[in-house]
This record gives structure tokens, sequence and C-alpha cells, in this order.
């Protein structure tokens, strides 16, 4: 049962939570209507991390995402048109359209994308991290990835970096136990990742990834000790998710029984049962909360839909920064 | 000795030691510059350079484009590029013209002495991603510094040697070579035009055209392997922009398809040699 001091907040990490849910849901439906192409990674299940986590991190933080990030532009506060109209390709996305569903970037908001490597982002994020420190600004660099990244050289690599140069690196794995369909055990001698950090002396914890309140404080936690300037941290969320890999897989890797046994840990249905017990969500709240995000999520397709695509004549445009060549 | 200059000046926080992590550096240096920093990475030979390729390639090279122009890297990297000291074929690579496929970055290939200060000092002033390749045959190369390395260009070619019967377009550490080749031409009557490329991406073509519209013929020569070679590249491009002022094909001489061997005379033989250059000169200028 989650602790739920603040009525109004936790409410509002529900609607974070359903916003992103719906926002994906909305995405696989116009996938299926060709609207969307290319790889969509659903974050179906994993929702509590993005909306536990970013609001810890401060306005002019930086962040660096992975493929599977619509969540985590949603609650950093990229406007859900933009995002809507980047999943078309439209002009007006969040990058002009050039991204596509994994390559969602923010300059305005320190969002660094949306990098699709599995790992590529970490060194990225000890870069920015570098560059703080060098300028004396207390900024905290969070970067997002999966447990197939720990498999990476990168990944150790850069905890190694951070720690050797006390880097404010804030390393935030989603292990949602599945590196597309290789599970952990099958491809980690230590399948407990948050210890790995011994390895660079970096403090590091693990948190339950389906309890959003859970994430929010140990977010919270690891924040404050970046920020303090003794270095890194690793955080694991131990989270899963609900649908495929991208949108479609053959899901020999995992039972339907497993699928089932990890929806009774839903975050959104964890949150929701705790309000109900406590009398805060009634019908008529989440009736609310759902008819909003309705509305802003058909504003969304209406404005990708309307939107102009790219002029074929700026193809090249942005390759070097203008008057370079 | 592995170095991470944050910025020129000297200091311990930066003129950084790294880790053997090049990914992780080359990527940190990304990320420095996205964080306002102008990096110079020291990735020390084009051999280790392989181990950051994906640094290079999917990150360096796509963010300002794939975000829709809201980034920029002004990140340098420097490496030592090219074979010729006896270190084996782990150590010999000649990458250069692999880098230049690449869009987005800006290939640099100093040659003289003026160049390799001059061009790094320019690189400083660039807003994209730039990769130096030092040949390191080059390094012991003595030579007067002039007033000219505080204003090189990274745009244009330059004729090291003008000539009229031929178009010997070369880089890097292939220059010298190419120039004594020139030389020993001139004994045999042959006056060569020698073209030294500098920057190979973005290539200067119009350089070459004019040199090969003047010439009619033309050869290139390049370190790298002859298959999917830079050399392969410009004749393309001489192919595509001058074919009717040929008198000949263009021909290319390039290093022997081996990973080059330790031993001095067949590393002399898998490279490309003055006395190479000079027959492929002769069989060129012989169709006249």
């Amino acid at each position: 049962m989650p602790n739920l001091v603040d009525h109004d907040h936790s409410l509002e990490l529900l609607r974070q939570m359903l916003r992103i849910r719906r926002f994906e849901e909305k995405s696989a439906e116009l996938y299926s209507g060709g609207k969307i192409r290319g790889f969509l990674h659903l974050a179906n299940g994993e929702e509590a991390i993005s909306v536990g986590a970013i609001p810890a991190l401060a306005p002019d933080d930086a962040i660096v995402a992975t493929y599977r990030e619509h969540g985590h532009a949603l609650v950093r506060g990229t406007p859900m048109r933009a995002l809507m109209a980047e999943l078309y390709g439209k002009s007006t996305g969040c990058a002009r359209g050039r991204g596509g569903s994994m390559h969602f970037f923010d300059a305005s908001r320190r969002f660094y994308g949306g990098l699709a490597i599995v790992a590529g982002g970490l060194p990225v994020a000890v870069g920015l991290a570098l560059a703080d420190h060098l300028s004396h600004r207390s900024r905290v660099s969070a970067c997002f990835f999966g447990d197939g990244a720990v498999a990476e050289g990168e990944f150790h690599e850069s905890l190694n970096l951070a720690a050797l140069w006390k880097l404010p690196v804030l390393f935030l794995c989603e292990n949602n136990l599945y590196a597309m369909g290789t599970a952990l055990a099958r491809h980690q001698s230590q399948i407990d990742i948050a210890r790995k950090a011994d390895a660079y002396a970096i403090p590091a914890d693990a948190v339950d990834g389906m309890d959003v309140l859970a994430v929010e404080s140990a977010t919270q936690r690891a924040v404050d000790v970046v920020r303090a300037g003794q270095g890194p941290f690793l955080l694991e969320y131990r989270t899963y998710r609900f649908r495929a890999h991208s949108m479609y897989d053959a899901e020999l890797y995992r039972t339907k029984e497993e699928v089932e046994r990890w929806k009774q840990r839903d975050p959104v249905r964890l949150l929701s049962e705790g309000l109900r017990a406590q009398g805060v969500l009634t019908d008529a709240v989440l009736d609310k909360l759902e008819t909003a995000i309705a509305d802003e999520i058909a504003d969304a397709v209406t404005f990708a839909e309307a939107s102009p695509w790219e002029p074929v004549e700026d193809l090249t445009k942005d390759v070097y920064t203008p008057g370079k060549v | 000795m592995r170095r991470f200059n944050a910025t020129p000046a000297s200091g311990p926080d930066r003129i950084r030691d790294t880790p053997l992590s090049e990914s992780t550096f080359v990527g940190a240096g990304i990320g420095a510059a996205l964080g306002g920093l102008r990096p110079v990475v020291d990735v020390m030979t084009v051999n280790f350079s392989l181990l950051a390729l994906d640094q290079i390639v999917n990150n360096a090279a796509t963010i300002r484009h794939m975000s829709g122009g809201q980034f920029s890297i002004p990140l340098i990297v420097r490496m030592a590029t090219g074979a010729g000291r006896q270190v084996g074929a782990q150590h010999s690579h000649s990458l250069e013209g692999w880098y230049a496929h690449i869009p987005a970055i800006t290939v640099l290939t100093p040659a003289t002495v003026t160049d390799a200060k001059g061009m790094l000092l320019a690189a400083l002033n660039e807003p994209d991603p730039v990769f130096i390749f030092e040949h390191a045959f080059l390094y012991a190369l003595d030579g007067e510094l002039d007033e000219a390395a505080f204003s090189v260009d990274l745009s244009h070619a330059a004729v090291r040697k003008p000539g009229h019967d031929v178009s010997l377009i070369t880089f890097g550490g292939s220059l010298w070579k190419t120039l004594e080749a020139a030389t020993r031409l001139a004994e045999d009557g042959i006056d060569a035009e020698v073209l030294d490329l500098r920057v190979l991406r973005p290539l200067d073509m119009p350089t070459i055209l004019v040199s090969v519209r003047k010439t009619h013929r033309a050869v290139v020569i390049d370190e790298g392997w002859r298959t999917g070679s830079f050399a392969a590249e410009v004749s393309a491009q001489i192919m595509e922009g001058a074919f009717y002022d040929l008198d000949a094909p263009v021909a290319r001489v390039c290093s022997v398809e081996v990973p080059i061997p330790y031993p001095k005379h067949l590393e002399d033989a898998a490279l490309p040699q003055v006395a190479g250059i000079v027959q492929a000169v002769h069989a060129v200028v012989g169709k006249r």
C-alpha cells in the first residue's frame, strides 16, 4: 500500500502515468493504421519510472534517454502536440519529424534524446556532466538506460569515468528483465545490477519500479547525493514491460502467466487501488482525468494530422551548422 | 598517453589523462561539446578510434540533423594515421577515407608543418565535429612554420607544385612521396602538378577539376586499400566532372590489399612508394 500523504500529488502522479499510457495506446492504434511507421517501443508497465523520476530533477538538469522515451519527454514537459507530430514525422515535431519515435529531442528542456544505440547515451551524459563540473555549475545529468545496456562496454567505461572524475551523473537503469528477448539471467553473470556499482566505488540503490512513490523518493535521494558533488549514483528501477519489445514480437521468451503476474503489479493499478482504498479516487475523479487526457490526445492527433511535412528541399538542412558549407 | 583536452589552456582540470575507454572518452567529448565546451579529444591512433566508432557515427554525426538542428557538437578528434613504421597490421591502418564517407563531420589530413598547426587552430572555430588525421610519418618532419598557420582555411585543396602534364592528387603522408616522384618525373621530362587535398570532407572538387582540365591526366595516390578507397571517390568524381577532358583513364596508386606486414621489405611493398607513383605516371602519360 503506497503512502499517500499528499492526495493532490498522488492524483497528479496517477494522471501523468495515465497520460503516458493513453498516449502510447493511441500511438499503437495509429501505428496499426499506418500513420506511424518504423520502430515504436512502448513503455506500457514502466510508466512509474519517468513519472516518479523526472520531477526529482531541476529544470536545468540534463536528461539523456533511450528509444523508449515517450513518457520521459511527456513528463519533462515537451508538449504532447510536438511529440505526436514527431511520431507522424511532421515538421512540427520535437525534432522536425526527422527522428521519429526513438529520437525525441528538446533543447529548451535539456532533453538530449532519444539515443537508440543501446548504452550509447551513457558517455554523452558523462560529457554533459564534465561540462558542468568544469564550468562550476551545480547541475545533474540523468541518463536512462535498460538492463540490456549493462552488457555493453560503455556502461562499465562510463561508470568508471564518472566515478574517477567525480562527475554529477545519475545513472538510471530501467531494468525490465529483458534485453529485447534475452532474459537478464541469460546475459549477465551478476543479475543484481545495482551491485555492479561496487566495482566502481559508486553508491547505488535498487527500487520497485512499479511503485511510483518508491521511485520518486529513491530518485530524490539519488539526486541529492549527486548534486552534493560526491560523484555519480546508480539507481536501478525493477520494472516490467507488458507489451512487445517494439510493436510486434513473438514473445517466445516469456510466458503469458509471467506477464499476467506482473500485470497484477501494474503501476497504474497499484496507485489507483491505493487511492481508492483511501477514498481519494472515485469513478467520477477518474472519469475527469481520463476525459482531460483523451481531449489532450485528440488535440495532439489533430495537430499532427494538420501539420505539414518538412519540404524535401530542406533534406540536407542542418547536416552542418548554417554558413559552414 | 591518452589526453582529453577540455580547452587549449593547460592544467590538470583541462588536460586530462583518460582510461583506455575510447568509446566513452569520445562520447564524453560529444557530451561536453553539447554542454557548451570545446573539447579536443586525442585518441592517439586511428587504430584505436575503431573502438569509438559507435559514438562517432551514431552520435557525433547524427545528433545535429536528427534533432532538427537543435544541437551543435563543436568537437575536435585528433589521431595519428598511416603505416610505414614497422608496427604491424593492427597499428598501420589508413582509414581516413572511411571517415570521409560520413556526412556531418569534417575530415582533415594535414601534410605540412603549417597545416598541422593551422588546421588545429582553425578547427577550434568550427561549430561541428572535426576529425584530424595526422600521418605518423609526418611527426618527424622538419619545416619552418610560417604566418599562414594562423589563417589556413578548411575548405580548399592546395597546389603544392604546379605542372602541365599530369595531376598527381594526394593527401597526408603520401604528399611527400608524391612530391619526390614529381621531382624524378621532371628528370624524365614530365611536368607533374601535385595537389594536396588537405580536406577530405567536404572535398574541394573544383580545384581538382581545374587541374585535370589543364593536364588532361590524373593519378590519385592514397595509402588506403584500393577497394572503396578515397582514391576511388576522387576518380569517380573526376569521371563525372571532367570525363571529356581526360586523355587517359584516371590511375590509382594505393596500398596492396593485405594486412600491413611487419618486415620492412614487405611493408614497403604493400604501401605506395615513389617508384610506383613514377611508374603509374609513365603508364598514364605514355598514352598521349
